[in-house]
């Protein structure tokens, strides 16, 4: 029982994701505001990246760099177990690029809602929508 | 003994992350916004995946905030939750 719940203490990234998706979909989908749902989604793609990050650390283990590689002294082999897995890295690197993308395709579709209909409420977009 | 910043960072980042939604002022939101991707920034360092942490300093954190800051101006900063 101890042992169980150190184990589940000890993955303290993972309980911070949980949170973080928790806290993007309730601004996605509670606001009402066009910008703070725009922050929602931007939270939960960060908070994709914080997961896949923490798929790839290892306690106590260096940057995924051979110390000495550029050293003449003979080649030994490097042991991939010393080393942080690079590969979720080089994945979220190409995710962080997108979610700056479509963090500029959203803000540009709400400021040209805001110069349709003069507001970034949903409520009240939706009310001068069916004006006239 | 590295844990506890680790530790501290990721309560910041809670922090950040429910002052962003909860603030009732889409500045101060964008700001909150650029400090979360701050500490974000922070956290995957000492992760050790340096090569995301710098690529999120410089285009989550900074182009991002920019982007919310101007768009900020060019339309309100009135919000209602």
């Amino acid at each position: 029982m101890e042992s169980l719940l150190s184990n589940f203490l000890a993955k303290y990234n993972y309980w911070v994701y949980i949170g973080l998706v928790m806290i993007g979909m309730y601004a996605m989908i509670a606001k009402r505001n066009l910008v703070k749902k725009i922050i929602g989604m931007n939270i939960v793609q960060t908070a994709v990246i914080l997961f896949y990050v923490s798929i790839g650390a290892k306690k106590g283990k260096t940057i995924p760099i051979i110390a000495h590689g550029h050293e003449e002294t003979g080649h030994h082999a490097a042991q991939a177990i010393d080393y942080i897995s690079p590969l979720p890295h080089v994945l979220m690197l190409t995710a962080i690029v997108v979610s700056v993308a479509t963090l500029g395709v959203a803000l540009a579709l709400a400021i040209k809602i805001y110069r349709q209909y003069g507001t970034l409420e949903e409520d009240e977009i939706a009310l001068r929508i069916n004006e006239p | 003994m590295i844990w506890p910043v680790d530790l501290i960072i990721m309560v910041l980042v809670m922090i950040c992350g429910i002052g962003a939604i909860m603030v009732r002022d889409l500045l101060g939101a964008a700001i909150l916004f650029g400090a979360y991707s701050f500490m974000m920034c922070l956290l995957w360092a000492i992760m050790g995946a340096v090569d995301v942490a710098f690529t999120e300093a410089s285009v989550g954190a900074g182009v991002s905030a920019v982007f919310f800051v101007a768009a900020v101006f060019r339309t309100s900063r009135r919000t209602k939750d």
